[in-house]
């Protein structure tokens, strides 16, 4: 589904790594981890086309995204969730139009009353569909962010720190999620430093740990 | 659904994704409609030049003056004898000394209504109407130098050329105006859109990272823009052509200037004003926006 063969990322002249080789397939469940400024947001972000690697290839879906123009990137995005970091809303909509947004740029946004209270059920929100984005918790902007990334049912779900500024009860309630999605044949990737979510997947599920240090991409052994 | 028809349609939803707030809404909104009530004007101008020129070119090119300036007791004389010259003119329709009364009326606005014709050396005119290719001025002016003496003849050459050529000129101006309104609306609108789409970016951003095709994006903006300068046009417009509307009425004495306005179907042309704006702001917030997200890609 994402390939990155011997990917390298150059920033301000500064190399962020090299000769990096990941595969994600069908069903998969991937942790990324390691230190902060390692790369691991600008790893995902090549995954879904946000950036262009300066050397090797990254197929999203058998595409070269450097052979991609911008509406292919678009279109290649409606099938992979994206869960960021900041969550990245637009404050002046309500909670349910933000997470509908997937469903109205690609012109769907009828199936929006179809799937959005099932949705908002499911990530617990079904209470805070008309709030603002600033009006929400953070844990529940996360959800939030959680259900607008799978609302296209999309084959890939990739997580960028997704339980950074949530608790951990909260945390577990995501992973819970995140584990639910994977049992559907969805790809899974999360970048995370928090080795407590990531032992609490392992016993859920077969995950697989890769650690970025150094611009090096090397599987993490038993101690996880 | 084709570009225009989601402008003319639109989408509720995808248009709430760009706020709504904003100083380039007052903006394209208050330019659409100043430009338009200047294009009225710019119209009407054009259109009363155009029909002051065929006047000039085409009603006065069929008609001469032949002036008899004689002895008072040798103008009838005079008058028949031209008269006569003229009935055996290949080329003349129709030629008819003007009365007294028609001749005071011709003088009326210079020395006012009571001017006495009787006791006063004013020579007889005669209007000639040309038919098919007209007359020889030139054989018309020797016979007439040989038969009547006291005639001159003013077949309008003179004076009408420079008229035409000036109300050409002007005609040609109101269109270039319009031109100039037109691309002064477009950059205008250029400016707004570039603006809307610098204080969004963030907006864009999200919409990018969610799987909006950059003609979603540039459509939001397009959609928007169109129909604010549609409708600051249209309420320009209707200004402009409420001001033309109560401009004195024509007559003689107020020669062009109150002969300025539309007649009759014309009255149509400012309709098309704010769907031209329409285009225009289409037209110029396509090109500005798919610029503009092809430099943030």
């Amino acid at each position: 589904m994402i390939e990155l063969e011997r990917v390298a990322y150059t920033y301000g002249g500064a190399e962020l790594f090299a000769d990096l080789s990941m595969t994600l397939a069908p069903g998969s469940f991937h942790f990324l981890t390691g230190p902060s400024g390692a790369g691991k947001t600008t790893l995902l972000k090549l995954c879904y086309g946000e950036l262009i690697a300066t050397a090797g290839m990254v197929r999203i879906f058998g595409q070269n995204t450097r052979e991609m123009d911008r509406d292919q990137i678009a279109l290649a995005r409606r099938r992979i969730g994206v869960v960021h970091q900041d969550c990245h809303f637009l404050d002046h909509l309500p909670m349910a139009e933000n997470v509908a947004l997937p469903l109205t740029v690609s012109g769907r946004q009828q199936e929006a009353d179809e799937y959005l209270e099932d949705l908002l059920g499911w990530v617990g929100l079904s209470g805070q569909a008309g709030q603002l984005p600033p009006q929400l918790s953070g844990g529940e902007r996360q959800r939030a962010a959680l259900a607008r990334a799978v609302i296209m049912s999309p084959e890939v779900v990739i997580a960028d720190e997704p339980t950074g500024n949530i608790d951990w009860e909260m945390s577990q309630r995501l992973l819970t999620l995140l584990v639910e999605l994977n049992k559907m044949g969805k790809a899974v990737l999360i970048a995370t430093h928090d080795l407590n979510l990531i032992r609490a997947a392992k016993t859920q599920v077969a995950a697989r740990v890769l650690r970025l240090r150094g611009g090096q991409l090397q599987a993490a052994g038993a101690e996880l | 659904m084709s570009d225009w028809t989601s402008v003319l349609v639109g989408d509720l939803r995808a248009d709430r994704m760009v706020p709504k707030t904003g100083f380039t809404v007052q903006l394209t909104v208050f330019s659409a409609a100043a430009m338009a009530f200047l294009a009225v004007f710019a119209l009407a101008l054009s259109l009363a030049t155009e029909r002051l020129a065929d006047r000039w070119s085409a009603k006065l090119a069929r008609t001469s003056t032949l002036r008899i300036s004689a002895p008072q007791d040798q103008i009838a004389a005079q008058t028949e004898a031209a008269l006569r010259v003229l009935q055996t003119t290949p080329g003349v329709g129709s030629a008819r000394a003007l009365s007294d009364e028609e001749q005071i009326a011709l003088l009326e606005p210079w020395f006012g209504p009571d001017l006495p014709v009787a006791s006063l050396p004013i020579p007889r005119l005669i209007e000639i109407v040309e038919i098919g290719d007209g007359f020889d001025a030139t054989g018309l002016r020797a016979r007439l130098q040989a038969e009547v003496p006291g005639a001159v003849l003013d077949d309008h050459t003179r004076w009408r050329a420079p008229l035409v050529a000036a109300a050409d000129r002007l005609r040609s101006l109101g269109y270039i105006s319009l031109a100039l309104i037109g691309g002064a609306t477009a950059a205008m609108i250029t400016l707004a859109a570039q603006a809307a789409l610098s204080a969004n970016a963030q907006v864009i951003r999200v919409m990018r990272l969610v799987g909006a095709t950059d003609a979603f994006i540039a459509g939001a903006f397009m959609r928007r823009f169109t129909l604010r300068a549609f409708s600051g046009a249209a309420f320009g417009a209707v200004a402009g052509a409420g001001g033309i509307y109560f401009l004195p009425e024509a007559d003689v004495a107020g020669g062009f200037l109150t002969g300025l306005g539309f007649e009759g179907l014309h009255w149509l042309w400012p309709l098309a004003i704010p769907p031209l704006a329409g285009v225009v702001a289409y037209v110029a917030t396509r090109s500005a926006a798919f610029r503009r997200l092809k430099e943030q890609s």
